[in-house]
């Protein structure tokens, strides 16, 4: 049987989602909560369109969903158990079912496990106590931290305890010079931004789910994020990071060394590998300056050659101050425009293009960006555009950015697709998908990271039909896997995308994969049945 | 004698003409408005402020600044009643330091026609309260023969929300403040007000004062083909003595403070806990 007809299931109750913080959709990490009443007001009228949402309806457990997912040969919690863990983490085990109901859904509604136990450790040691006992009673475990991931990986499939990382949230050590942060990994980013600031620091990564996602699981699944472009991702900002394996070792691997090349660079295993071969309990991550000069231009084009043409010249004469480089085309502006009533500052164009620049000099970056914003329009190559250089200003044109996955969940049922394509054939995908799905959709969207290739593809429906799914999956991995692009570029695989490893994947690297995770995690306990499929 | 054909010809376009004429003279009052729109430069509503150490105002250096968003409502106007081809020309006035220059830049990316700059700076600027800029401002409207002064119906750094209403004063012109709405009508303009009560329409002969408000419109976002177009238009600059205006200052500021901090709340796990606690805080 195929297992997409598991996920048909699971979307077929999919109608509305949570909103995330909405401070985190609008503001970035250089605005933090203001104090002035205009702002404040602002905010209120934003937040009260976008919040108007429905609480997430009750979803069906996922081991009913995937009927063809057996549970695996785990043991079962008993009294005995609870008992220990009461003794291993007192205070902190919970079972009653009001308190773990929101630990077993996932963020977009679509995953609900059945797991009886929360645990909440507080140190490194209560972590590797519970995974050793775990182990040796060959119990299942979820690593849980802000729940916010989209594919559910953070939640049971079954009856797995679940060890949530939230009262994790210290913060160890900051040397402001190096700008090297050592957290234990419940901090939420959020938090550490706001930590940084007075010292002039931010994390190295920023994305819409800031204000819950926590860094342990942002490293756990490697999150790319909005500034991906100018910082590089996780792999290369985590300096070190302390995990506990599956049988209770503590791995501390958390050195705070740029340089360290001495002998395999373990902790990369655990960048990514979403809690399959290890707990992170804490990390150290490079954090660099706040820039002191940050500048938005929102850029309208009418031709997919001519925003590549765009981003060639941005790349060229901005160089070391380009920031960011998003895409989005008409549907998702006009998303924004009518489901959450945003203005867009410009009039109809196929493509827009947000291109933001960070860095020291106000005066230097403007004078690049003028240069630049001078070229494409006296070429053509460009239709029309605004520059903010404000904050009040940039927030609001990095808001239409930000909030299209809001925006979209109002049309009802939504499949997303996060995907890295070649960057000639960017916007093929959307077109095909349109092509193939016709007109029995809502709406059919693409936008995403330009600098990096990667395009979220979404397709919207009031709900879920079995005929529009069937005719999306698997045929836009396939659609990918043909230009040898990755089907998930930063969403991680988790329960749904498991079953599409291989399309991304040649067999011999799957196959070391499943021996890393037999050495590491030979009961396989950790976060059991995702990422590899059956 | 009955005028032959081509006298009563004669005097039907003479009196066309004058009919026309006067008809015209009555929209070309109303299309030869003048507007003079005040914008003020103030620290972007999206950064955190921070009082300075010494209590004695908010930090200012290094801070990001930006057009105060009811001046940019106002400017907005001015721009939809150019469109209307009810206003003839906007001039953007803004008094302050030579960074206030951006701010006119700003206004004039939006569509005013010209740029007027008063250079008020250090000390007099800080010591600078509405009534100096309302006698400036009534000055200038006079010396540019304005017939609509529109400004913010406040600042958010001063929120004094006193300058639009002592220009009018000063002026002895009509004021229409907290304005949501404004429609030209004949020779008149009706404002709808926000008051507390509701809205209040109120009807002002020219020349007026209004002050906007938040729902009057939404200011646009200036595009870049207009970004280049300003850059050409003029600034003129002044200073507050040509228009005989003393800046000395009328107000001492004695101290700025942080309000309190909000003090973090407790979360209990029972019933019993919260009420030991409040016992214990002497509460109950």
């Amino acid at each position: 049987m195929r297992r997409s007809n598991a996920i048909r299931y699971a979307l077929e109750q999919y109608t509305s989602y949570r909103v995330p913080n909405i401070q985190c959709a609008q503001s970035l990490w250089y605005t933090q909560s203001t104090n002035n009443s205009f702002a404040v007001w602002r905010r209120r009228v934003h937040n009260s369109a976008a919040l108007a949402q429905k609480r997430p309806e009750r979803v069906q457990l996922s081991s009913e969903r995937f009927p063809q997912l057996k549970r695996g040969d785990f043991a079962r919690v008993s009294d005995r158990d609870l008992q220990v863990f009461e003794r291993l983490v007192p205070s902190r085990v919970l079972t009653e079912p009001d308190d773990i109901e929101g630990h077993n859904v996932d963020w977009s509604g679509t995953c609900r496990g059945d797991g009886q136990v929360l645990l909440r450790p507080k140190t490194t040691e209560e972590v590797s106590a519970i995974l050793r006992y775990c182990n040796g009673r060959r119990l299942a475990v979820v690593p849980q931290g802000g729940n916010t991931g989209l594919v559910g990986g953070s939640v049971p499939v079954f009856d797995e305890v679940i060890i949530s990382l939230s009262l994790m949230d210290k913060i160890i050590s900051l040397d402001e010079i190096s700008g090297v942060l050592v957290c234990q990994a419940g901090c939420v980013v959020d938090k550490i931004n706001g930590a940084l600031e007075p010292h002039g620091l931010m994390t190295p990564h920023i994305l819409g789910s800031k204000g819950s996602c926590q860094i342990g699981g942002n490293i756990s699944t490697n999150a790319g994020g909005l500034r991906m472009l100018r910082y590089g991702n996780l792999h290369g900002n985590v300096l070190g990071l302390e995990a506990v394996l599956a049988n209770g070792d503590v791995l501390d691997c958390l050195s705070s060394l740029r340089k360290d090349n001495t002998g395999y660079d373990l902790k990369q295993l655990f960048i990514g590998s979403e809690g399959s071969l290890g707990v992170v309990t804490a990390a150290s991550v490079l954090c660099p300056r706040i820039p002191g000069a940050v500048i938005v231009a929102l850029l309208g084009c009418d031709s997919f050659a001519q925003v590549l043409q765009t981003y060639d010249a941005a790349k060229t004469m901005l160089q070391e101050i380009l920031s960011a480089v998003e895409f989005m085309d008409r549907a998702s502006m006009e998303v924004v425009q009518e489901n959450l009533q945003l203005t867009c500052p410009l009039g109809a164009h196929r493509y827009y293009l947000l291109v933001e620049t960070s860095g020291s000099n106000a005066a230097h970056d403007e004078e690049k960006l003028n240069s630049l914003l001078g070229y494409v329009m006296e070429n053509g190559i460009v239709g029309d555009g605004t520059v903010a250089t404000e904050p009040s200003k940039v927030q609001a044109l990095w808001a239409l950015r930000e909030n299209v996955a809001v925006a979209l969940r109002r049309d009802g049922c939504v499949y997303k697709y996060d995907v890295t394509v070649p960057m000639s054939r960017f916007y093929d995908l959307v077109v095909d998908t349109r092509e193939r799905v016709g007109t029995d959709v809502t709406r059919v969207v693409g936008y995403g990271h330009l600098g990096e290739s990667d395009i979220h593809l979404n397709v919207t429906c009031p709900q879920h039909s079995d005929q529009i799914f069937d005719a999306l999956e698997p045929w836009v991995y396939d659609w990918v896997a043909k230009c040898k692009g990755s089907v998930s570029a930063e969403h991680g695989m988790g329960i749904l995308k498991r079953d599409y490893l291989y399309h991304s994947n040649t067999g011999p690297a799957v196959l070391l994969m499943k021996q890393l995770k037999k050495l590491m995690d030979p009961k396989g306990i950790l976060n059991p049945y995702k990422i590899f499929p059956d | 004698m009955r005028p032959s054909g081509m006298r009563r010809l004669f005097h039907y376009v003479i009196t066309l003409g004058y009919a026309s004429a006067a008809l015209s003279a009555q929209f070309c009052k109303m299309a030869n408005l003048r507007v003079l729109v005040g914008v003020k430069r103030v620290i972007d509503y999206a950064v955190k402020i921070r009082v300075k150490p010494d209590n004695s105002g908010v930090v200012t250096d290094g801070v990001k600044h930006s057009m105060n968003p009811f001046c940019e409502i106002a400017m907005e106007e001015a721009v939809r009643l150019k469109e209307k081809k009810i206003a003839k020309e906007i001039i953007a006035v803004s008094c302050g330091p030579t960074q206030a220059q951006e701010t006119i830049r700003t206004a004039l990316a939006m569509g005013a026609d010209r740029g007027i700059h008063v250079e008020v700076s250090g000390k007099e600027y800080e010591n600078m309260t509405p009534l100096h800029v309302s006698k400036i401002l009534a000055k200038l409207a006079q010396d540019q023969e304005a017939s609509l002064v529109i400004l913010g119906k406040q600042s958010i750094d001063g929120d004094n929300n006193q300058t639009g209403q002592m220009t009018a004063a000063l002026l002895d012109w009509p004021q229409a403040t907290f304005a949501s709405e404004v429609t030209k009508e004949n020779d008149h303009l009706k404002v709808i007000r926000e008051i507390d009560g509701g809205l209040e329409t109120v009807k002002v002969t020219l020349p007026a004062v209004i002050t906007a408000d938040l729902r009057l419109n939404e200011p646009r976002y200036a595009t870049l083909p207009n970004i280049m177009k300003a850059k050409k238009k003029k600034i003129a600059k002044h200073k507050a003595a040509d228009f005989g205006v003393d800046l000395s200052p009328t107000l001492e500021v004695l101290s700025v403070e942080d309000p309190p901090v909000r003090q973090a709340g407790q979360k209990v796990e029972t019933t019993e806990e919260l009420v030991t606690k409040l016992k214990d805080s002497g509460v109950i």
